[in-house]
C-alpha cells in the first residue's frame, strides 16, 4: 500500500455573498469586538449548504463543508461535480491561493497547481521571456527552465514565434506555450483544473499523454474536468462533490456513472420534473439503444445508434412531430433530427406511439453527448426536455486515424476510390 | 502535537500566527524576484522610440520645471547651492520613494488575477517593485553625478564630504519606507478601496512636505518637527549635506528614522501577512 500524500480533514470554506465593501465594515467591527471579548466569530455560526438553485436567506454560504478524504502517492484523482459544487474552491485551498475557514490539509511534497495556463504572461514580452517569467511564477528556478527550454518550446509547437511578443499570439498559441511550461514542472503533486477545454484536439491529446506520464512516474495528480471521457482515461480514483460536500469516493468508473446518473437530476419522466410544453402529449419513456433494443451508454465511433421514445397523447392533437437535438459536453449543438426531415408522419389518432430512430454511422468526435427531445407541432410545444439522454462516442480501435483536426465535431461517411493511376 | 510526528511538508490551516513570514520560501523564489524586476524594466519601454532614455528625460524635465517655477518665479532659497543640483537631488530621491510607494500600494489590486491563480510568496511582488526602482534610481543617480561633476569642475559652491558614504544607508531607508507604507496601503485597499484615491494625490502633496523644492533650514524652527515626522526629510537633507555640503545632518534623525522604519515595516508585514491569506475572497 502506497503512503498517503494528501490528507484533507474537516475542510470547510465560507464565503460572504453579495457586495463586499463598505457594508462589511460593520461586520468586521462586530467580529473584532467578539474576538476582543473572547467569543466565537458570530458569522461562523450562520451559513447554509451551498446550493445555487435555492436563494439563500443569510448572506454567508459554506462553499465546502466538512470535506474528508485522502490521496495516496501515484494516484490520479478525478474531482467531479456540477458548476458551483466547490471543486475550484477546493483546488484553490490546496494550492494555497486562499485559506480554509475551518479544517486542514496536510501535504507531503511540492504542489504545483495549474488553474489556468499562461498565468502572468506579459503581453509585451516575447515568448522566450514569458517562458522564463511563467516558469518562475510556477516555482521553477532559472537554471531549471534553461535546461528545459528547448523541450518546452518543442512541446508547445510555437518555435517560430518564440521571439515575438505574446500579444501577437493567437489565443491557442498562448495556451500551448502556457501548458508547455506547466507540463515541464516536476512537482510531487500536480493539480490541474479544466485547462484541457482549450486548445485543439491534437494538443489536448498531447496534454493528456503528458499527464499520464506524470502519474506513471509515481507522482500524484488531482484533476478537475467536465469531460468524463478524459476522466475515465486518466484517473484511477474519483471523488464527487455536490453542494460543497463529499458525496462519493470510489474508483473512477463508479463515480462517473453515479455522476452522470445524478446530473439527470432525478426522474425526467416524473410529472413534477420541470419541463417545457403544454403537456398535450407526454413522454412515457426514452432511451438510447443498439439495434437489438439493448439500452446502451456508449458506442464506437462509426456505428449505428438508436433513439427510442414512447409518447402518450393527453389532449387534443391534430399533428404530431418529434425532434431531437444532440449536444456535446460543452453544450454545443451538434445535430438535429426531425421526423419531417425524413418525411415521416407520426399518426396522431393513436393513444400511444413508440418511435425508434436509427442514426446511421455516427461519426461524432469521441466525447460525451447529450440528447434533448421535443414533441409538438408547428408553433406549439407539447413536451420538451433538455439533455435527458446521454451517450459516449468511443474512439474506434480499428481506425488508423488517431487525431482529429481542430474544431471539427462531426464527420460524414465517405468512400474512397482510385480513379486515376499513372 | 501528533501532526509533527507524521512529518508533513505542508499543513494548510485557517489562521496562522500573526507574524509568519516564510523566509525560506522567499529565498526559493528569488529567481521569480529577478524575473519580475526584469519584466518591469523591459516591459515599460517596449514599443517606445526613446526607450530607457525616458529614465533621464523625466527628472530633467521636472528639474527644469522646478527651476522656472520655484527657482525663478517664486524665488525660493536653495541654501546657496546651484539650483539645478538642488532640485535634481530632491527629485531623484523623491521620485524613488514616490514610485515605490504608489506601485507597492497597488500590489493586491493590480495582481488580483495572478494571485487568484498561482501561489508564490506574495511579498515577492512589492520587493521586486522596490528593487526594479532601485535600478532606475541608480541610472538617475548617474545623471545627478554627471551634473555634479560639471558643477564641481566649474568651481561651484559644493563640497563633497564623508557623509556621502551614507548613501547606501539612505537608499536602504528609502526602499524600506516605500515598501513598508506601500504594503500597509495595499493591504488596506484590498478590501476598502478608499485609500486608493488618497494615495493618488496624497503622494503629490506629500512632496511639498519634504525638502524637495525648499531647504529644511528655511523652515521656521517651531514647524521643523512636523517636517521631520516625514521620513523622507532627514534622508533628503542628509543626501544634500553629503554631496553638496549644505543641509541639515543629524545622526539622531537618521536613527529615529531607522527605528521608525523597523516599527512600520513590522506592522506592515503583519498586515500584509494577514491580508494575503484572505485577499482572494475579498478583492
Amino acid at each position: 500500500m502506497s503512503k498517503t500524500i494528501i490528507k484533507v480533514e474537516n475542510l470547510s470554506k465560507q464565503y460572504r455573498l453579495g457586495e463586499i465593501g463598505t457594508g462589511s465594515l460593520s461586520h468586521d467591527i462586530n467580529r473584532a469586538w467578539h474576538r476582543a471579548i473572547g467569543k466565537e466569530d458570530p458569522y461562523l455560526k450562520i451559513g447554509e449548504v451551498n446550493d445555487r438553485t435555492v436563494k439563500s436567506d443569510s448572506n454567508v454560504v459554506w462553499v465546502l463543508r466538512d470535506l474528508n478524504f485522502e490521496v495516496k502517492q501515484g494516484e490520479v484523482l478525478g474531482i467531479i461535480g456540477k458548476n458551483g459544487a466547490g471543486k475550484s474552491t477546493l483546488l484553490k485551498i490546496l494550492s494555497q491561493i486562499t485559506s480554509p475557514t475551518q479544517g486542514s490539509i496536510k501535504v507531503k511534497g511540492r504542489i504545483a497547481a495549474l488553474l489556468e495556463v499562461g498565468t502572468g504572461f506579459h503581453p509585451e514580452l516575447t515568448g522566450r521571456e514569458n517562458v522564463f517569467l511563467n516558469g518562475a511564477i510556477l516555482g521553477m528556478s532559472k537554471t531549471e527552465i534553461k535546461s528545459k527550454f528547448d523541450e518546452i518550446v518543442e512541446f508547445s509547437g510555437v518555435e517560430k514565434y518564440v521571439d515575438t511578443p505574446v500579444k501577437r499570439y493567437s489565443s491557442g498559441m498562448m495556451v500551448r506555450l502556457g501548458f508547455a511550461v506547466a507540463a515541464h514542472l516536476e512537482p510531487e503533486i500536480l493539480i490541474v483544473d479544466e485547462v484541457l477545454a482549450v486548445g485543439d484536439l491534437e494538443f489536448q491529446k498531447k496534454c493528456m499523454g503528458k499527464m499520464k506520464d506524470v502519474s506513471e512516474q509515481g507522482r500524484t495528480v488531482l484533476f478537475v474536468s467536465h469531460n468524463m471521457n478524459a476522466m475515465l482515461q486518466l484517473c484511477s480514483k474519483g471523488i464527487l462533490i455536490a453542494n460543497g460536500q463529499l458525496m462519493m469516493e470510489d474508483n473512477i468508473d463508479a463515480v462517473v456513472n453515479h455522476y452522470i446518473g445524478i446530473s439527470k437530476q432525478g426522474d425526467f419522466l416524473n410529472e413534477n420534473y420541470p419541463s417545457k410544453g403544454n403537456k398535450k402529449a407526454v413522454y412515457r419513456d426514452f432511451y438510447v439503444s443498439d439495434e437489438n433494443d439493448n439500452r446502451i451508454e456508449s458506442v464506437v465511433m462509426g456505428s449505428d445508434l438508436f433513439l427510442n421514445v414512447l409518447i402518450e397523447r393527453k389532449g387534443d392533437i391534430k399533428t404530431w412531430d418529434v425532434s431531437f437535438t444532440i449536444r456535446n459536453a460543452m453544450g454545443e449543438a451538434i445535430c438535429h433530427i426531425h421526423n419531417l426531415h425524413d418525411n415521416f408522419v407520426i399518426p396522431s389518432e393513436q393513444h400511444q406511439v413508440k418511435l425508434k430512430i436509427r442514426l446511421n454511422k455516427l461519426l461524432f468526435v469521441p466525447n460525451t453527448y447529450f440528447v434533448s427531445v421535443w414533441t409538438g407541432c408547428v408553433g406549439e410545444a407539447y413536451h420538451s426536455i433538455e439533455n435527458c439522454m446521454h451517450f459516449d462516442i468511443l474512439h474506434n480501435p480499428n481506425s488508423n486515424r488517431t487525431i482529429y483536426p481542430h474544431n471539427v465535431k462531426v464527420f460524414v461517411p465517405s468512400k474512397w476510390e482510385l480513379t486515376y493511376k499513372a | 502535537m501528533q501532526e509533527n510526528k507524521e512529518d508533513w511538508d505542508l499543513i494548510i490551516k485557517p489562521k496562522q500566527s500573526l507574524f509568519s513570514i516564510d523566509f525560506r520560501a522567499l529565498w526559493r523564489y528569488r529567481d521569480l524576484l529577478l524575473m519580475f524586476v526584469k519584466r518591469d524594466f523591459v516591459a515599460v519601454y517596449k514599443q517606445t522610440i526613446l526607450g530607457p532614455i525616458w529614465f533621464f528625460i523625466q527628472p530633467i524635465l521636472t528639474t527644469l520645471t522646478f527651476l522656472i517655477i520655484f527657482g525663478n518665479i517664486a524665488k525660493i532659497s536653495t541654501d546657496g547651492l546651484p539650483k539645478v543640483l538642488f532640485y535634481m537631488s530632491g527629485i531623484v530621491l523623491w521620485n524613488y520613494f514616490a514610485e515605490c510607494l504608489t506601485k507597492t500600494s497597488e500590489t493586491f489590486t493590480a495582481n488580483a488575477n495572478l494571485f487568484g491563480k498561482v501561489f508564490f510568496p506574495r511579498l515577492i511582488v512589492p520587493i521586486s517593485i522596490v528593487v526594479s526602482n532601485l535600478i532606475r534610481l541608480g541610472i538617475q543617480f548617474l545623471l545627478f553625478l554627471c551634473l555634479w561633476l560639471y558643477f564641481y569642475w566649474n568651481d561651484a559652491n559644493i563640497h563633497l564630504n564623508v557623509v556621502a558614504l551614507l548613501l547606501p544607508v539612505l537608499m536602504l531607508l528609502m526602499a524600506g519606507h516605500g515598501l513598508a507604507f506601500g504594503i500597509i496601503i495595499s493591504s488596506l485597499t484590498s478590501k476598502y478601496r478608499d485609500l486608493k484615491f488618497l494615495i493618488q494625490f496624497g503622494v503629490q502633496l506629500l512632496m511639498y512636505a519634504s525638502p524637495v523644492v525648499y531647504p529644511l533650514s528655511s523652515v521656521p524652527e517651531k514647524y521643523k518637527w512636523i517636517l521631520l515626522m516625514n521620513p523622507m526629510t532627514s534622508i533628503i537633507e542628509t543626501f544634500k549635506y553629503g554631496f553638496l555640503g549644505v543641509g541639515v545632518f543629524d545622526p539622531i534623525h537618521l536613527i529615529y528614522n531607522a527605528i521608525g522604519l523597523i516599527i512600520i515595516l513590522f506592522f506592515g508585514l503583519i498586515l500584509f501577512n494577514k491580508v494575503e491569506k484572505s485577499f482572494v475572497d475579498t478583492v
